[in-house]
């Protein structure tokens, strides 16, 4: 924008300078931090680092471990459960909530401000909570024997068989309120004409819903998705503050794994790599949505 | 006169109620209490019982004694409110380590979250500003990297950062945590901003810049005022995250500077002494009580700070 | 016992403390193409929901076909609708679009499939009935959205705006289709839209809407010419009609209007009652029914300020008894700014409207 009276093109790297200059946080996060950073743990997750980094190689040794690592595998194994149960719930819960909510309802304001509350709060808060309504001697199980059921058992806490179940749970409880908040902006972003036009079609209205409104809502339906797995695949304040992996390591997960390998176990080695299967993990949903998103648009 | 005005409008408020026929006439009557309202309404007092359910535990397991506590249900009101709890878990409950309480933690906390807020928001608004209307060449490049590495596991990225604070003298301070929380919120915070100046008319920024004024001017004097509304957004979204973050406070700061989050974990899960449950629930409010207050304060903008973080994401 | 196809009588609506319409009626005969005309907000699409009962009433009644269908549901009063938005569900097929009504309804495939053959034939979208709605045009799914409204074998076709999303050259055709089409079904049409050229080529009558209140309900040549009152004078007509504030003296034993001092005869104009002298009143006159340069029995002089040739007409701003007024003239007659001329009024073709309610007189 100045002196273009000296003939020619400015120097190409001076263009835009202050720019450029503004970015330079952005561009040293992506580029040091996010790639760099990344990088750097795919690459270590193959040296046999201790307590501090180190450049000896032992090929896939670590990966071998991990995968031959109990704890790992029930790490995983809840990862796997959680998530699956986590998406369905989330998804059937926060859309049954959002549909309810566009009835016209009264009190709409009251109800969503209940139902995105727990949203608010950390997963430290949650997991505390509901370790103690879950707690079997004061709890949830302790009331309900306290009425005449004597026999009634519910100490998902304290059996390692649903103890992530637990969990699930507490998480339904702290996420569903954002599925629901998505879902109503998807509903009530579809055109008001549709609905009209299925009353003039004489459409029953749960048809209405399964046959035109969801599938209209695909893409929030698949940007919800993409929500909650990566947040799934992140859990971990929720089961430090619940359970703390217990009982034994029945409720471990792989970002907890990850974390006391690096800083408690000092076997840096073994935490890059279950930290490279967690970038895996992600990967595998990200590519294909990241594939459905972008690609399709160019096609649409 | 009378006779001109009478013979306007022939097709309106000509002959009234003697049109009317018998029959169906007016509003359809609905029944307050018919099936399909009973079924909604049901439905959702019920999912608001479940949400409420653990706050009021909460509150209720907060306020009563110990005695009461092992007597009683956790459902069922206290028979004697003590705050007790409440002076106990702030000033003087157990960590492990040391025994002043949750309030060493919320002051942690209020220094992390402020600094850590303001300078997020900062960098964040500066970089949307070049990446919405100074677009250089390979911006887009460094934005997507910046956007595909928000779904990156922060695990994969906790140990060179440490790193990387360890040479320059941060890890462990308060320093440090600040430029972490700066990092991890930039994603979200640069696409928010990036959006927002985008979606604001470019014939002004284009006439800003005829009238001579610069890539630092429009910022300041032209989209900063403008954009109010964003900056508040962006204010409640790093406020609650930071405020509720546990893993950077465990990983990036040393035991004097934990966040209150840490700090409330600790006492809760902390195995010596005997648990005081309503200390350990008075704690836990406490610690929820800053998010929650923003979020109850904030309310409609809260929801478009998540609903903007979260759809385009 | 009654020829109308729908009628509307007291009608009344309110959204909460708002009223949107107040003891409105409407009847509209057998196979009428009547157009509810007014500019946003003025409740004409309210209007077109309550009879289509996709908006419940909050007073009167709603008759289709001599039945009471006020209570009745949408799918239930033998109607179909056509949106602005085309409303065309969007992951089904066009074939699934105007099949699935019929489906829901439980009708017979072999009937559905006639009437949908039928429908595309109608409106000549056959090739387009294995595509979905994102794959066609915007004209093409306006065509789809008819269509829809016609399978359903119904007496009564409401259109919301139908063509207010496509551009002007689509607007311009389809509007002419569906004028076709209206002649060829002979079915009762309600159709709403903004758009004073659309009412006036489509309508057998319109109903100028204001506030909830039709301000006039004749056919289009009447609405034309002779306006009812200011309100549906100043909207219908493009450049607007001239208007002149004035007052009725006698002068010599003839009507007179006085425009601040300028003198304008009213023998010619065909008025309802006698004309008070000291009436205050406004005068309407049209910009085609001024007529430059041509003898006349009143002159007045006025002087060229700004000439807009527009191809067939040429309009011309002219300043006359202290106000600017447009005149349109053959495109093929100009005029420099600043050419002196004398203009002749139409008075026949005049409208006068008292000062104070603003009805026609």
């Amino acid at each position: 924008m100045t002196g273009h009276a000296n003939a020619g093109r400015p120097n190409q790297l001076l263009r835009n300078l202050h720019s450029k200059i503004a970015s330079i946080p952005m561009i040293l996060t992506a580029v040091v931090i996010f790639l760099g950073g990344t990088l750097w743990t795919v690459f270590y997750s193959f040296t046999n680092s201790k307590l501090l980094p180190r450049l000896t190689f032992v090929g896939l040794d670590q990966y071998e471990r991990l995968w031959s690592a109990p704890r790992w595998l029930i790490s995983i194994q809840n990862l796997a459960i959680y998530g699956v149960f986590s998406l369905i719930f989330s998804l059937v819960i926060g859309f049954l909530l959002a549909a309810l909510m566009d009835q016209k309802i009264r009190f709409e304001n009251t109800f969503r401000t209940i139902f995105l509350y727990p949203f608010a709060l950390s997963f430290i808060v949650t997991g505390l909570v509901w370790q103690w309504i879950l707690n079997p001697e004061f709890g949830i199980q302790s009331v309900v024997r306290s009425l005449g059921w004597s026999t009634f058992t519910f100490d998902p806490l304290y059996n390692s068989d649903i103890v992530i179940y637990g969990i699930l749970i507490a998480a339904l409880w702290q996420g569903t309120g954002l599925v629901m908040c998505l879902m109503l902006a998807g509903l009530r972003g579809i055109d008001e004409d549709i609905w009209k036009a299925a009353r003039v079609d004489g459409i029953p209205m749960w048809k209405t819903y399964v046959l035109i409104i969801i599938p209209m809502m695909r893409a929030v339906f698949i940007t919800t998705l993409v929500i909650i797995a990566s947040g799934i695949v992140r859990v971990y304040d929720l089961v430090v503050a619940q359970t703390s992996g217990g009982p034994g390591i029945a409720s471990e997960v792989p970002a907890k794994y990850v974390y006391d390998y690096m800083f408690q176990a000092q076997n840096l080695g073994q935490g890059f790599a279950a930290s490279t299967m967690m970038l895996i993990t992600v990967a595998i949903i990200i590519v294909p949505w990241a594939y459905l998103e972008f690609g399709g648009r160019k096609r649409g | 006169m009378a006779e001109v005005v009478s013979l306007n409008n022939p097709s309106v408020k000509t002959g009234l109620s003697t049109k009317l026929a018998a029959g169906p006439r007016g509003k359809k009557p609905r029944p307050m209490f018919s099936p399909r309202n009973i079924m909604v309404y049901g439905a959702l007092i019920f999912a608001a019982a479940y949400y409420l359910l653990p706050l009021y535990v909460m509150v209720v397991t907060s306020l009563k004694g110990m005695p009461e506590i092992r007597l009683g249900n956790i459902f069922s009101p206290p028979l004697e409110i003590t705050f007790e709890p409440w002076v106990k878990a702030w000033s003087s409950a157990c960590t492990g380590l040391n025994c002043d309480g949750l309030s060493r933690g919320f002051w942690n906390s209020v220094r992390i979250t402020i600094p850590s807020t303001v300078v997020s928001i900062a960098i964040a608004s500066i970089n949307g500003y070049a990446l919405a209307n100074w677009r250089f060449k390979g911006a887009d490049l460094f934005f997507t990297i910046l956007i595909v590495g928000a779904f990156i596991p922060y695990q994969v990225m906790i140990y060179p950062i440490v790193i990387v604070l360890r040479e320059m003298g941060l890890y462990g301070s308060l320093t440090g945590l600040i430029i972490v929380h700066t990092i991890f919120g930039m994603p979200i915070l640069t696409l928010l901003f990036r959006n927002y100046f985008t979606s604001l008319p470019e014939e002004l920024f284009k006439a800003a810049r005829v009238d001579g004024a610069g890539f630092w001017t429009i910022y300041f004097k032209i989209m900063l005022p403008m954009s109010l509304p964003i900056f508040v957004v962006a204010m409640i979204l790093q406020v609650t995250g930071i405020w509720n973050d546990f893993l950077f406070g465990v990983v990036f700061t040393r035991p004097e500077y934990y966040p209150m989050t840490v700090q409330l974990n600790n006492i809760v899960n902390s195995v010596q002494g005997v648990k005081e449950y309503n200390v350990n629930m008075a704690a836990t409010i406490l610690t929820g009580a800053v998010p929650l207050i923003v979020y109850f304060v904030s309310g409609r903008l809260f929801v478009r700070g998540i609903a903007a973080g979260a759809v385009k994401g | 016992m009654n020829s109308n196809s729908v009628s509307v009588r007291d009608l009344s609506l309110s959204f909460g403390a708002v009223t949107v319409l107040e003891t409105l009626n409407l009847d509209v005969k057998d196979g009428e193409f009547l157009v509810l005309l007014g500019s946003s907000g003025c409740g004409k699409s309210t209007l077109l929901n309550c009879i289509a009962g996709l908006l419940d009433v909050s007073d009167g009644q709603i008759f289709i076909k001599d039945k009471n269908v006020t209570w009745e549901e949408p799918k239930d009063r033998g109607i179909g609708m056509v949106f602005q938005s085309y409303a065309l569900y969007p992951q089904m097929t066009v074939e699934g679009n105007l099949s699935f009504g019929l489906k829901v309804a439980k009708l017979p495939q072999v009937e559905i499939d006639k009437r949908v053959a039928r429908a595309a034939e109608i409106l000549q979208i056959q090739p387009l009935l294995k595509r979905k709605p994102s794959e066609l045009s915007g004209g093409q799914r306006q065509r789809v959205a008819i269509g829809r409204a016609l399978v359903r074998d119904v007496d009564v076709f409401l259109f919301d705006e139908p063509l207010s999303n496509l551009d002007a050259k689509l607007r311009s055709e389809l509007r002419v289709e569906i004028k076709r089409l209206h002649q060829s079904l002979k079915n009762t049409m309600i159709y709403v839209t903004h758009d004073q050229i659309e009412a006036l080529t489509l309508a057998d009558r319109i109903a100028v809407m204001k506030s909830g209140v039709i301000q006039q309900l004749a056919d289009p040549m009447t609405i034309y010419n002779m306006p009812e009152n200011l309100f549906v004078a100043g909207f219908i007509g493009s450049p607007s009609m001239n208007f002149f504030r004035g007052e009725i003296k006698d002068k010599g034993g003839r009507k007179v209007i006085d425009v601040n001092g300028v003198d304008f005869a009213m023998d010619a104009y065909p008025a309802r009652g006698p004309l008070e002298a000291g009436r205050k009143v406004v005068l309407g006159v049209r910009p085609e029914h001024v007529k430059v340069d041509e003898p006349g029995d009143e002159i007045h002089d006025a002087i060229v300020d700004i000439e807009e040739p527009m191809g067939a007409d040429n309009l011309l701003w002219l300043k006359l008894a202290g106000q600017t007024i447009s005149v349109r003239i053959a495109g093929s007659r100009r005029y420099a700014p600043g050419t002196a001329l004398k203009l002749s009024f139409d008075m026949s073709m005049a409208s006068v409207f008292d000062a104070g309610t603003e009805n026609r007189v």
